[in-house]
């Protein structure tokens, strides 16, 4: 593959789906037709200008786009001088970017008919967007998380039950966000006829990957003109975190062309990539089929699937976007493991230089381009993408930083942090 | 030249009835108790048995199957044990046909070719590839071809006609019917919607044409016989097993049973 395959309007994917050796469509006949219909009825929807002014009107009076450009002065002085500016996809109503899928597949839902939604999340963020756009449009609402998710997103549990949708804990398997698509799998098999999955990553089966990024590409298409428009040139490098990589992917497609942006994705280490206990499957997994593409999975030498670690249930995954995998493979994107505390310090480091709480998968790009800052140098500029917001996560980082006070010590500061952090 | 397979499923047309066909997990509960399992499927009447190599995302599975993956999992099975045990069932019982059954992720894995091989070279007569679509399956019917292995794909009640036509004319052996919407599991009643996608199937193949919807008892499987060439049986031998805990004598003298009980089904007329 060379890079011109990857220009705007070249066949990326090709007809089945695939991104070189990436993608397809691995899914049982059952499914078929379903998928079938979803890729017909995007491919209408796209070539309908009513789609599109639908879809445009929503992104702007319902979700406040375009979200804005932040230069963060203060944090990047700590980042090796590098000019570090943040795509606020945080701003966004529900507070994450996974609310620009979630209208256009919610509009697709009801052109093909259907009344009732199901969808995985794992840090709640996609699972509260489709909640919301559930309950504007009226559809009824499933979503599957898993047991472990439920319980440190508790708060988004809550949310998406206060929208109408009913939360179900998952308990099989590793209790996580693959159990959770395992089990709306198993949903959408059984009610089929009535139902859209309305799947929230970059990943599953054609043309799952595909459209999910197109719904996502506005990230990118709005960032690269605010910097042009903000610095009057492009960015050097464009980061993201990548679980699934929706964000990433949404940010990263209108740069491929740009030959001289660097495009890096952050992936979970969890407690270190050298570790057992990581979900970084680009730096550690192998090519292989997890729900419904060819991608780079963590498994062992059977084709079991590895279970993942990271202190993010978004970024907590042993697949990720085929996409990504071809991204990976031809060189033009390049993958970095940040571990759970890297992340959780850009966390606390963000918070306290610019009044700016970010989610903790968000956080993972944030260690990242710390890290690329004292690489580039001051003459850098660095373009991160803020996924998502840290309201959900303040009882990990309470725990994790010793937040809470202690039954009658009395300290009431808020700024345990001589334990080290921990 | 005919397959083991397809001779089979002929034998039992030739005696004017359907045949029987038995799913056990390897590995369940253990291998060794696996593999007897499995003889006892035989033994009470199957006259396919399909072995399933477990896998750690089961998506198509309902509740009973992924508790016995998960217990073979979390008893190391492994793909060479998978391979042993239909060598094991093969031998013991050489006039029954043995499948393997298995998501597609360790085949793939496993490697493609090297998988045909070992299991032509167990004495395997086939595969169940239940999450490979026809169009991604050329380079699996390829290397099945090459070691006599037959390839059954699964079709839908939500396949149309034309996708029928495709799907049956890449498989051989038998087409697997799964006639209900949803994922593995016993179900009370048969239904319309089978008798309606095996008419529609027949219309496009000259293959036998076998049902799984969750048949647990011999008048479901009498019911299903009169409009199938074939009667597939899983989950209801799996929750034999269960119940049995670890009382492994009972769980074999269960599964036997059962599965004598589902061949008087389908020989009933």
């Amino acid at each position: 593959m060379s890079e011109k395959d990857y220009l705007p309007g070249a066949q990326v994917p090709d007809a089945r789906g695939y991104f070189g050796a990436y993608g397809g469509r691995f899914i049982p006949e059952a499914l078929v037709a379903a998928v079938e219909q979803v890729a017909e009825e995007y491919e209408k929807a796209k070539a309908d200008p009513a789609f599109a002014a639908e879809l445009d009107a929503l992104l702007k009076d319902y979700t406040g786009r375009p979200s804005p450009l932040t230069d963060v002065h203060r944090f990047s002085a700590e980042a090796g001088g590098a000019r570090v500016l943040l795509k606020r996809e945080d701003l966004n109503h529900t507070g994450s970017h996974k609310i620009n899928n979630v209208l256009g597949q919610a509009l697709l839902t009801r052109r093909m008919g259907k009344t009732r939604i199901i969808a995985e999340t794992g840090a709640g963020q996609h699972g509260v967007a489709t909640a919301t756009a559930c309950a504007l449009f009226g559809f009824d609402c499933t979503i599957y998380m898993g047991e472990v998710d439920t319980q440190r997103q508790a708060l988004n549990v809550a949310r998406m039950r206060m929208l109408g949708a009913e939360v179900v804990a998952v308990k099989s398997g590793s209790r996580t966000l693959k159990d959770a698509i395992n089990e709306a799998f198993r949903d959408w098999v059984a009610n089929v006829d009535s139902t859209h999955y309305l799947f929230g990553t970059v990943a599953g089966p054609h043309p799952f990957p595909m459209m999910v990024r197109d719904f996502h590409r506005i990230i990118g298409v709005e960032a690269r003109q605010q910097v042009l428009d903000r610095t009057g040139r492009l960015p050097d490098a464009v980061v993201a975190c990548v679980g699934g990589g929706s964000n990433a992917m949404g940010i990263f497609h209108e740069f491929i062309p740009d030959a001289g942006v660097r495009l890096i994705g952050c992936e979970a280490a969890g407690e270190g990539a050298e570790t057992p206990r990581h979900a970084a499957t680009l730096t550690k997994g192998d090519p292989g089929v997890l729900h419904g593409s060819r991608t780079y999975v963590l498994q062992d030498e059977d084709g079991q699937t590895i279970e993942s670690h990271s202190i993010s249930a978004g970024l907590d995954y042993p697949g990720v976007g085929p996409e990504h995998a071809w991204l990976k493979d031809t060189g033009r994107a390049e993958y970095r493991p940040v571990t759970d505390d890297a992340a959780m310090q850009a966390l606390r480091l963000l918070s306290r230089t610019e009044g700016i709480i970010p989610a903790i998968e968000s956080a993972h790009a944030l260690a990242g381009a710390l890290e690329l800052g004292r690489e580039l140098g001051p003459e850098a500029t660095i373009l991160v993408s803020l996924s998502g917001r840290g309201d959900k996560d303040m009882h990990t980082a309470a725990e994790y930083f010793g937040l809470y006070d202690e039954p009658g010590a009395g300290n009431a500061s808020g700024d345990n942090t001589a334990n080290g952090g921990k | 030249m005919t397959s083991k397979l397809s001779s089979v499923l002929a034998a039992a047309k030739a005696e004017g009835r359907a045949a029987l066909i038995g799913y056990l997990p390897a590995g369940f509960p253990t291998v060794d108790g696996g593999i007897r399992a499995i003889n006892a499927l035989i033994e009470g009447g199957c006259d396919v048995v399909e072995v399933g190599l477990p896998h750690s995302d089961p998506v198509l599975d309902g509740a009973v199957i992924q508790t016995a993956d998960d217990i073979a999992l979390r008893g190391g099975v492994r793909i060479k044990d998978v391979l042993r045990t239909v060598q094991e069932v093969a031998t013991a019982h050489p006039g029954a046909a043995v499948l393997v059954m298995t998501y597609w992720n360790p085949v793939d894995r496993y490697g493609v070719a090297r998988f045909a091989a070992d299991l032509a070279a167990a004495g395997g007569a086939g595969c169940i590839l239940p999450d490979l679509p026809v169009e991604e399956s050329e380079e699996w019917r390829k290397a099945a071809g090459e070691h006599g292995l037959d390839t059954v794909f699964v079709v839908a009640p939500s396949s149309k006609d034309e996708r029928l036509a495709e799907v049956t004319a890449a498989g051989s052996g038998f087409v697997y019917a799964a006639a209900v919407m949803g994922v593995t599991g016993t179900r009370s009643a048969v239904g319309s919607m089978a008798e309606d996608l095996v008419a529609r199937t027949r219309a496009t193949t000259d293959l036998p044409v076998c049902v799984g919807l969750g048949v647990s008892n011999a008048e479901q499987a009498a019911e299903v016989a009169r409009f199938a060439d074939g009667v597939i049986v899983g989950s209801a031998f799996v929750k034999r097993i269960l119940a049995a805990g670890d009382d492994e004598a009972a769980a074999l003298d269960g599964v036997r049973e059962q599965a004598r009980e589902l061949a008087a089904g389908v020989r009933r007329r």
